[in-house]
């Protein structure tokens, strides 16, 4: 039987995230749909069609799917659901929101963060912020899935599926409604799909240092901005640039960390990066035990000093 | 209005998790455990609509074992006023957790139900939005700010690239984030008097709900350990080797 993907994507294209959760849709059932869904999403469908192996993408357009409202989401998902044995979304903080409310509809237990697929029916997932790892089998005759993206290769291009209009069911019970959403807009990529991702820590001291430290070196690399958890809560950066078990899982090629100790949360959101540096001045710090390139330095002296060898190198 | 708030008995968030070599789950004798760090926040909550007002009781209800009732004190120490314990030596899923939620608030009737994102034990991050799911009212998950006025709740959600703000009507089950508010230490004139809060218990079979686990787990490991550890003497040093041996840059 078939499985579904729920897209993520910004209305124009689908996110990185999107190839993952196919590829690992596609390790459980070869006949992969895609649902792209949200206010207006003809372009985010076109991109969907084009990754490999996709046998068909599904669209479903209405202003609450668009805000990402989880009741309608689940409406949506639970009237599409009886043709699908698993029903997969990435494990985004939209994903996170509606993916319970449907296997709760649809009376199944959900997989959550799967890293994973081992067998259709048995999945490995990170418990304990990633401090042990579960193996487990679902007796569901249905399952529904949130998918780590950072852990899985992309499907690939060059798949050209048919797109099909769904129709949005109307809603089954009262919903939350949308007031208001405030989004930080950068040039930089994306934090959560960046090959590069340049964070500060605590050390940094003030969100000015942050900003005149940080920023620039992430630019020079064309990497995204992160921050550890203590630099986000001392108000040094923002939010949602907060990588850990707590804000956003991470897995680059480089992960540079600058003044960061490697508080066991932060560890857990970036310990799966390729290539991981770390600039911190207490050389007993434990982000040197997970650095593949580690100097003992102080940031002050050192970020200047690394700006200049990569102007050097052409960057 | 009445505010429910589960909460659950954890590892504590400072402990050093340790896979048992058999491999059936992580080591959790002789571990200090502690009330999970998100329902800690949706108590603070809870209490703080008391104290404005808004709330006029808030019960909390913890599912696990007869230690949990040390995490209800804790609560009521904090200035939640009643406790119920359903008592199980079972390692419940999200749904069984969020059915039997369903039936407490069956007979409670609160007006809305604050509670942690997620335990940090299985980092599921399920329960709220399964329990909204199973009694169809509606949800707003990730909460950093909670005001509530008369029978809507307005709530600001932490989401990926920024803020989302959500009015629900109530009742609804709202789920605390990591910055909903910095949770007291209770004052131990507080600890003394939650001593003599009452904790009704109980046990999964009087809410006549199917609590049986879906999913089986067939191992439990510890990660792949990472080869790090390497260090650099100088800048020129670390910028050659990412350009000519990691090829990163």
């Amino acid at each position: 039987m078939a499985v579904l993907v729920i897209a993520d994507h910004d209305g124009a294209a689908v996110r990185e995230t999107t190839g993952k959760t196919v590829a690992a849709a596609k390790l459980i059932s070869g006949d992969v749909d895609v649902l792209v869904m949200g206010a207006s999403v003809a372009g985010a469908a076109a991109s969907a069609a084009a990754i490999a192996g996709v046998r068909k993408v599904l669209t479903a357009e209405s202003a609450s799917l668009g805000q990402g409202l989880a009741e309608a989401v689940t409406d949506l998902v639970v009237s599409l659901a009886g043709g699908y044995e698993a029903i997969l979304t990435p494990a985004t903080s939209a994903g996170k929101n509606f993916a319970p409310r449907i296997a709760a509809k649809l009376d199944v237990s959900q997989i959550t963060d799967v890293i994973e697929v081992v067998d259709p029916k048995t999945f490995v997932r990170p418990i304990y912020a990633g401090n042990a790892l579960e193996t487990v089998k679902s007796g569901d005759s249905k399952l529904v899935i949130t998918v780590r993206a950072t852990a899985f290769k992309g499907a690939g291009e060059g798949g050209s599926a048919g797109i099909e209009a769904v129709a949005v069911p109307g809603a089954s019970g009262p919903a939350a409604e949308f007031v208001s959403e405030e989004v930080v807009k950068s040039d930089r990529p994306e934090l959560a799909g960046a090959k590069i991702v340049v964070s500060g820590g605590r050390a940094l001291g003030s969100a000015e240092e942050f900003a005149r430290v940080i920023e620039p070196l992430a630019d020079k690399l064309g990497a995204a901005v992160g921050a550890s958890r203590a630099a986000v809560d001392a108000g040094y950066a923002p939010n949602d640039y907060q990588v850990g078990q707590t804000g956003k899982v991470v897995a680059p090629d480089l992960y540079v960390a600058i003044g960061i100790s490697g508080a066991i949360q932060h560890l857990a959101g970036m310990k799966d990066s390729k290539v991981i540096v770390a600039i911190n001045k207490d050389a007993d710090a434990p982000i040197f035990q997970v650095a593949d390139y580690g100097l003992v330095a102080d940031y002050k002296t050192a970020v200047p000093e690394l700006m200049e060898e990569l102007t050097k190198i052409g960057k | 209005m009445k505010v429910l708030v589960p909460v659950k008995r954890v590892i504590d968030y400072n402990v050093k998790v340790r896979v048992k070599p058999d491999q059936t789950g992580v080591d959790l004798a002789n571990v200090k455990m502690s009330m999970n760090p998100f329902d800690e926040i949706g108590t603070e909550e809870a209490v703080r609509l008391k104290e404005k007002g808004v709330a006029t009781e808030v019960v909390v209800v913890s599912i696990g074992p007869a230690q949990a009732q040390e995490t209800l004190r804790t609560a009521l120490a904090m200035g939640a006023d009643r406790g119920i314990l359903i008592q199980t030596d079972a390692d419940l899923e999200p749904l069984a957790v969020a059915k039997l939620l369903k039936a407490v608030i069956a007979e409670e009737q609160p007006g809305v139900v604050v509670m942690g994102k997620q335990a940090i034990d299985g980092d599921n991050n399920a329960v709220g939005q399964m329990l909204a799911a199973l009694l169809d009212w509606p949800q707003a998950t990730f909460a950093s700010k909670i005001e509530i006025s008369g029978q809507t709740a307005q709530v600001t959600r932490e989401v990926d690239g920024g803020l989302q703000t959500l009015s629900v009507a109530l009742p609804a089950v709202i789920t605390a984030d990591l910055r909903l508010n910095e949770p007291r230490y209770a004052s131990l004139p507080n600890i003394m008097k939650a001593k003599k809060k009452p904790i009704d218990i109980k046990s999964t079979g009087d809410y006549g709900v199917d609590v049986a686990n879906r999913l089986t787990v067939v191992k439990v490991t510890e990660p792949p350990k990472r080869q790090g550890g390497a260090k650099v003497a100088d800048v020129a040093e670390l910028v050659s080797k990412l350009k000519n041996e990691a090829g990163v840059i």
